[in-house]
């Protein structure tokens, strides 16, 4: 099957300036600096052990961000903090410029717009396919509007898209626990595209996906950005280099460099603690 | 897997079959009460005893269904039931003994010395407010109690054994004279009902129609819950309440929701179980009865909604002849069944009837 790029999220009218540069407002979200997200100075320790140590990190409205970094490196932590899993202990962590993600629960950081896919695929096993979508769907997420709930026609059309966009539009009415692995991590990609968030945080995205899978995400996440914001946590180099616009290197919770991939794999403390290996 | 019986059994017995078999079974239902109406030597005559005796496993399957809502979808298993239908049925008692006790107190009040009737009587000689009552007692505990053990996240085996503490607590609380309720007498020798004799005939088959009526509405709306946008979010939150989370859903409202109108769903059986069956006391409270209740949706089949309906009233229906028969095996037969059915059904008798026809 061909590769067929979500239609209307690929905006021709982008500048190719939006990447974390100009004044920029989204949907509601302040983002006058044109900074989604920011981080400055997050701690947060497990009994002692400190997973993530003084991490500063600015993500620009629109830009597709790779974070990478040894097992343990916080990685995982570091998303937790962002969608109020985690608490840091220190540290101010800002959803544009006024929403402070450590006052927000995880339901209201959702609402707020960053959706999140989990590193082990996580869909909803006992509900098929097209109401693991529906389900995820931006909309009106009351119990009141759940009870009454119908779906609209431009809705439909969204979720039609949404099934032919990750290949699934022939198992839709499979229970999603039947999904082979790589199934899994596309209906979750799914999920994250009708849940419309403004700020997608990607964990691990194409582990266990073959290299066509592989090579047809890039393209995927490729024509998400400009119009969304991404942080994307992966270990397969040529699929960072295939996407990425900035790379952030972790290591024991501490940003060790930032730059393009070229950058920080010239950088020679990258290369003793990470690449060299 | 969890989909409402409209879907399962539609797509092995086939949906005509389906339908065929629910009219007939509503069917001799609504013509029990009717039969009973017959004279006494009539060969068609249903007796007063298999009527209250139905009619009293009717109530229980409909406390079933309502514990499938929460347990078979939300995955919350409440081994306290038992206590929202005390409750309801206490209501509706306090009722009848106003009734029984005309312009004066209550007999078991005078026996304690009372004067006067407490606080938390009044305005029970009145049918409305006790229907509200009926409604309201179960329904608050229900909210406050879940209101709390959900912002605490409670969950699984933590939030079953405190819902089994809740009943054992208000067992304990009605027990005692000073309560006000009968303490473990409770409450009984009712005569009338709106001024009609309570065991006449008429009056009887008028309770069984409207506990009939309650069931197939349970039914309805349950059905109507576990088909729409509302019964997947519970699915989903039973299977993945992170998830749910980041999906932007907050899992408490839903709990809420659903665990509130399964204790008011509870309070009403119970309100139609007390004039049918003459007396309710503190025993309905007792975690047993709780537990059992499990062992009705469990032997039924979760999340299927008819399955728990079928699985209360083949239990109880055993039991009734059992404690006829072989009274003091009764216990090792239930324990027998909860046995067999975890072990050889784990998606109950449901499960089975899907199975036979799938092979
Ligand atoms: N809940 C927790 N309790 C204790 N330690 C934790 C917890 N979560 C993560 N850690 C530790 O924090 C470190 C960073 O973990 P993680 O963020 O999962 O790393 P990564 O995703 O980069 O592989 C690891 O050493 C891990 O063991
Ligand atoms: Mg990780």
């Amino acid at each position: 099957m061909k590769a067929t790029p979500v239609p209307n999220l690929v905006d021709a009218s982008f500048s190719s300036e939006s990447s974390g540069l100009g004044h920029q407002v989204t949907g509601g979200l302040d983002t006058r600096h044109g900074t989604i997200l920011t981080l400055e100075d997050i701690g947060v320790s497990f009994d002692g052990f400190k997973a993530l140590n003084a991490l500063t990190l600015y993500i620009g409205v629109g830009e597709l961000r790779c974070i990478i970094g040894p097992n343990g490196a916080g990685k995982t932590t570091l998303m937790d903090v962002i969608t109020g899993k985690t608490r840091p202990d220190t540290g101010k962590a800002y959803f544009g410029e006024t929403l402070d993600l450590t006052r927000l629960s995880e339901v209201e950081i959702a609402q707020a717009g960053i959706g999140r896919k989990f590193q082990k695929p996580t869909v909803f096993e006992a509900l098929t396919v097209y109401e693991n979508l529906e389900l995820a769907q931006k909309t009106n997420k009351s119990v009141w509007a759940s009870l009454r709930a119908t779906l609209t026609g431009e809705q439909q059309d969204r979720l039609e898209e949404v099934l032919v966009t990750i290949r699934l539009a022939e198992s839709r009415h499979r229970p999603a626990g039947l999904l082979s692995h790589g199934q899994k991590q596309f209906l979750e990609i799914g999920m994250l595209l009708t849940q419309e968030p403004q700020l997608l945080l990607l964990d691990e995205p194409v582990a266990g996906m073959t290299d066509a899978e592989t090579e047809f995400t890039a393209e995927l996440f490729t024509s998400l950005a400009r119009k969304h914001s991404l942080m994307v946590v992966e270990h397969d180099m040529g699929f960072v280099e295939a996407i990425a616009d900035h790379v952030t290197v972790l290591h024991q919770g501490h940003v060790l460099a930032e730059g393009s991939l070229a950058e920080v794999q010239a950088n020679e403390q990258v290369i003793e603690v990470y690449l060299g290996r | 897997m969890n989909q409402p019986l409209t879907l399962t059994a539609a797509r092995t017995v086939g949906p005509r079959w389906t339908l065929g078999i629910a009219a007939v079974a509503l069917a001799i239902l609504i013509a029990l009460p009717l039969l009973s109406l017959l004279p006494n030597d009539h060969p068609l005559q249903v007796s007063a005893y298999t009527l209250t005796l139905v009619g009293k496993i009717l109530c229980y399957a409909i406390v079933a269904l309502a514990l499938d809502l929460v347990w078979g979808y939300a995955g919350l298993l409440s081994l306290g039931h038992g206590v929202f239908f005390a409750l309801g049925g206490y209501a509706m008692g306090m009722y009848l003994m106003r009734q029984a006790s005309g312009e004066g107190i209550p007999a078991f009040m005078t026996f304690l010395s009372w004067t006067e009737i407490p606080w938390f009587w009044a305005g029970t000689q009145h049918f409305l407010w006790a229907l509200c009552l009926v409604v309201l007692a179960p329904g608050l505990l229900a909210f406050v109690f879940g209101f709390f053990a959900f912002r605490s996240r409670i969950k699984g085996v933590y939030f079953s054994i405190m819902t089994q503490a809740l009943t054992f607590a208000g067992m304990l609380l009605f027990f005692r004279n000073e309560t006000g309720f009968g303490g473990n007498n409770g409450f009984t020798g009712f005569t009338t009902l709106l001024g009609f004799p309570i065991a006449a005939p008429g009056m009887r088959a008028l309770l069984f129609l409207l506990t009939v009526a309650l069931l197939v509405a349970s039914l309805l709306l349950g059905w109507q819950l576990a088909r729409s946008k509302f019964g997947r979010i519970l699915t989903a939150i039973r299977d993945a309440e992170n998830r749910v989370m980041f999906c932007g859903y907050d899992p408490r409202g839903f709990k809420l929701f659903v665990w509130t109108l399964s204790a008011v769903i509870c309070g009403l059986a119970g309100a139609l179980y007390v004039p049918q069956v003459g007396i309710i006391n503190p025993s309905e409270m007792a975690p047993t009865n709780s537990i059992e209740a499990a062992i009705w949706v469990a032997l039924g089949g979760r999340g299927t909604l008819i399955g728990p309906v079928l699985g209360a009233g083949i239990v109880n229906g055993a039991k009734s002849w059992f404690t006829v028969a072989f009274p003091e095996y009764w216990l090792f037969f239930l324990g027998l069944l909860f046995i067999v059915v975890t072990l050889f059904l784990p998606k109950g008798v449901i499960g089975l009837i899907r199975k036979d026809k799938e092979t």
